[in-house]
């Protein structure tokens, strides 16, 4: 914050006094004040379009809104409640979260801890550029590869595989970037203790970096949670809660798919409509979670340093 | 690894040593970190596999595409699976295809560029305006709130913006804005592409404003981390020499960050070229027309993929799959060229790196 100018501050004293400055002209004084007019406006425009947004939401989801939608099952497609899709979501989240989310840790451990040079830049550049790669691209190659190539079908699996791949990225970069902020005597001191390369790792290493991994993991839960265009063509959709009996060939229903399977662009049906705005508020209430969840890990953790 | 597998080697079976022989060789493997090493190699090595293997896919799918699709594929303008009801495969230059069909995808490549150019016109300096504002002029606390305001937005899922932007932006902008601007534009070059039919609220502006809206969290958020680390000195220097608060955020604070910004950008261009779910349910979907006026229904590679893949598969020469894989291609390098070239470029010039995806 660079606060308000010198020259400002002491515009009031007359020719004569200590410290006295020929006053800033007009045209200096509107051109300042122009310019932060249009960045406040800027940013004006940066909070109406979200408060709108998610007022917008909520002003369609809530009058029609009923507890039991959480617990009612979806029925013949387009009615009943949204049991089945707030399990599913879960489910294909929970495990992208473990498979893609344990390939990130070791990953960004490795290329933190372990890699030089060359081969920590092509490992790194890869990464990146997956996070480059536009996720309907995944979720096609997601459908010709995995699903019809390897003959998995619509189901969990190709689902999981794509939602990891799509959130490796995001994990694998804040659990780089946390243990890069780890001191390095932290290290030495461990080194210098004599314990065990591991178990320094383990045990202070890794710990040191814990809540920035986790915020980590909560943003990538929160694009996990609201991916369509990834799962539209590898996890379909069903009426059937996924089962770890049937991760292929069974389709798995989730949320997004409700929004915009549901809504007036795919469907004229009024049920089905408001169905789409709950499922829209459930996704909204879920990301708004994991953000206050997300500052809290990052609070806690700024007063432990402290 | 290797430690562990020595010890079953040559002598392995030797009797009881075996497994005391093989547990010291464990201890020590884990003491020196030897696992982890190797374990975190091998996870290291999945993303590399995981591109490798995405690019290889959509190229094997692709080629026939490629070959049969030729180069006017990306200048004409056309979506035709071919075949009707008397649907006949037949086979050109080895690749089989409905007798008839047709493809041009000049419409989509021109809705995914002319987009995301009027997101980055509308959304850029709204952001790096809202992020100066924020470290200059907000206090802390505000700052903070107004940070909820951008990772929600950053963080509410596509297929929302595109429900909010299909029933409530999208026709409030054709009711109450779009019918006065279209009126009230001069017809001369380059404006009279805003006057016309102004439409129901689906097309080219509403989709490209949609994505404005998606690219501010980016490169508002990244920016605002940017001009935060910006050192005071140079700043009190510039209001020593007597610049005004605006002179020194725009001379000092932003060139001093400029690379950085320049990368949040592309970035976000990255963002707009591969979104979907919004832009499929604001853009009207007109597969065969280049928009003509602004406010014309259109569509774009992703919006084409996700709306057209179901229609695909009932193409029982696989012909249409094929081509949408062409298409998917197309979108993946324009979008790589576009992260690669903003990684390398933000590398070189100020040595950092640019965050991954959303501004994480």
């Amino acid at each position: 914050m660079s606060g308000t100018p010198a020259v400002q501050s002491v515009a009031g004293r007359g020719p004569g006094d200590p410290g006295y400055w020929p006053p800033v002209s007009r045209r200096r004084k509107i051109g300042n004040l122009a310019f932060w007019g249009v960045c406040l406006i800027a940013l004006a425009l940066v909070v109406v379009p979200t408060v709108w947004l998610a007022g917008g939401i909520l002003a369609r989801a809530i009058p029609n809104f009923h507890w039991n939608v959480l617990w009612t099952k979806t029925t013949g497609g387009l009615s009943g409640g949204l049991l089945q899709p707030i399990v599913g979501t879960l489910v294909i989240t929970i495990a992208a979260m473990v498979i893609g989310g344990g390939i990130s840790v070791l990953t960004g451990l490795y290329l933190s801890e372990f890699a030089v040079g060359r081969h920590r830049g092509v490992l790194r550049g890869a990464y990146e550029v997956l996070a480059g790669i536009p996720s309907i691209v995944l979720g096609f190659v997601g459908y010709i590869a995995l699903c019809v190539d390897l003959k998995m079908g619509f189901g969990l699996l190709p689902a999981v595989l794509v939602i990891s791949v799509l959130t490796i990225p995001y994990i694998t970069k804040s659990t780089e970037t946390s243990l890069a902020q780890v001191p390095t005597g932290y290290r030495e001191g461990a080194e210098a203790l004599g314990i065990p390369t591991s178990w320094a790792m383990r045990r202070i290493v890794l710990k040191s970096a814990v809540p920035g991994m986790i915020t980590g993991f909560l943003v990538a839960a929160a694009i996990a949670i609201g991916e369509t265009a990834p799962l539209i063509y590898t996890a379909y959709f069903s009426d059937q809660f996924p089962s770890a009996q049937h991760i292929t060939h069974q389709g798995v229903p989730y949320l997004t798919y409700v929004v915009f399977y549901f809504s007036p662009f795919e469907q004229p049906s009024k049920t089905a409509n408001i169905l789409s705005y709950d499922a829209a508020l459930v996704l909204f209430v879920f990301v708004l979670v994991l953000i206050l969840l997300g500052r809290t890990v990052a609070a806690i953790a700024r007063r432990n340093s402290e | 690894m290797a430690a562990i597998a020595r010890p079953g080697g040559p002598d392995g079976g030797a009797g009881t040593s075996l497994p005391r022989r093989a547990g010291a060789a464990l201890r020590s493997a884990v003491r020196r970190g030897d696992i982890l090493r190797w374990v975190g190699g091998i996870g290291a090595v999945i993303p590399l596999l995981a591109l490798g293997f995405i690019l290889v896919a959509l190229l094997i799918d692709a080629i026939p595409a490629i070959r049969l699709n030729g180069l006017h594929f990306f200048y004409k303008s056309a979506w035709s699976y071919g075949g009707g009801y008397n649907a006949n495969i037949v086979s050109t230059d080895g690749v089989k295809h409905l007798s008839g069909s047709d493809f041009g995808v000049l419409p989509e490549i021109a809705g995914t560029l002319i987009t995301s150019a009027i997101a980055l016109i509308v959304g850029v300096p709204i952001s790096i305006g809202a992020a100066l504002a924020i470290v200059e002029r907000l206090p802390r606390r505000l700052a903070n709130g107004i940070g909820i305001f951008l990772e929600l937005l950053a963080g509410i899922p596509s297929v929302i913006i595109g429900l909010w932007g299909l029933v409530t932006f999208g026709p409030f902008i054709a009711d109450h804005i779009t019918p006065v601007i279209s009126r009230n534009m001069p017809d001369v070059p380059v404006l009279n592409y805003f006057r016309g039919p102004t439409g129901s609220g689906e097309g080219l502006l509403t989709s490209g404003l949609i994505l404005a809206i998606m690219i501010i969290p980016i490169v508002a958020a990244t920016s605002r981390d940017l001009i935060r680390q910006v050192p005071i000195l140079p700043r009190e220097g510039a209001i020593a020499l007597g610049m005004s608060d605006a002179q020194t955020a725009r001379k000092v604070t932003l060139p001093w960050v400029g690379s950085g910004i320049v990368g949040a950008v592309v970035l976000g261009l990255g963002r707009a070229l591969g979104e979907t779910m919004a832009v499929a349910m604001v853009c009207g979907v007109a597969l065969t027309t280049v928009p003509g006026n602004i406010y014309t229904t259109m569509t774009t590679i992703s919006a084409t993929i996700v709306t057209q893949l179901d229609g695909a598969f009932t193409d029982g020469s696989g012909f249409a799959v094929r081509t949408i894989a062409e298409l998917a291609l197309v979108l993946m390098v324009i979008s790589l060229v576009v992260n690669v070239a903003a990684r390398l470029l933000v590398r070189k010039v100020s040595g950092t790196a640019l965050p991954v995806g959303r501004g994480v």
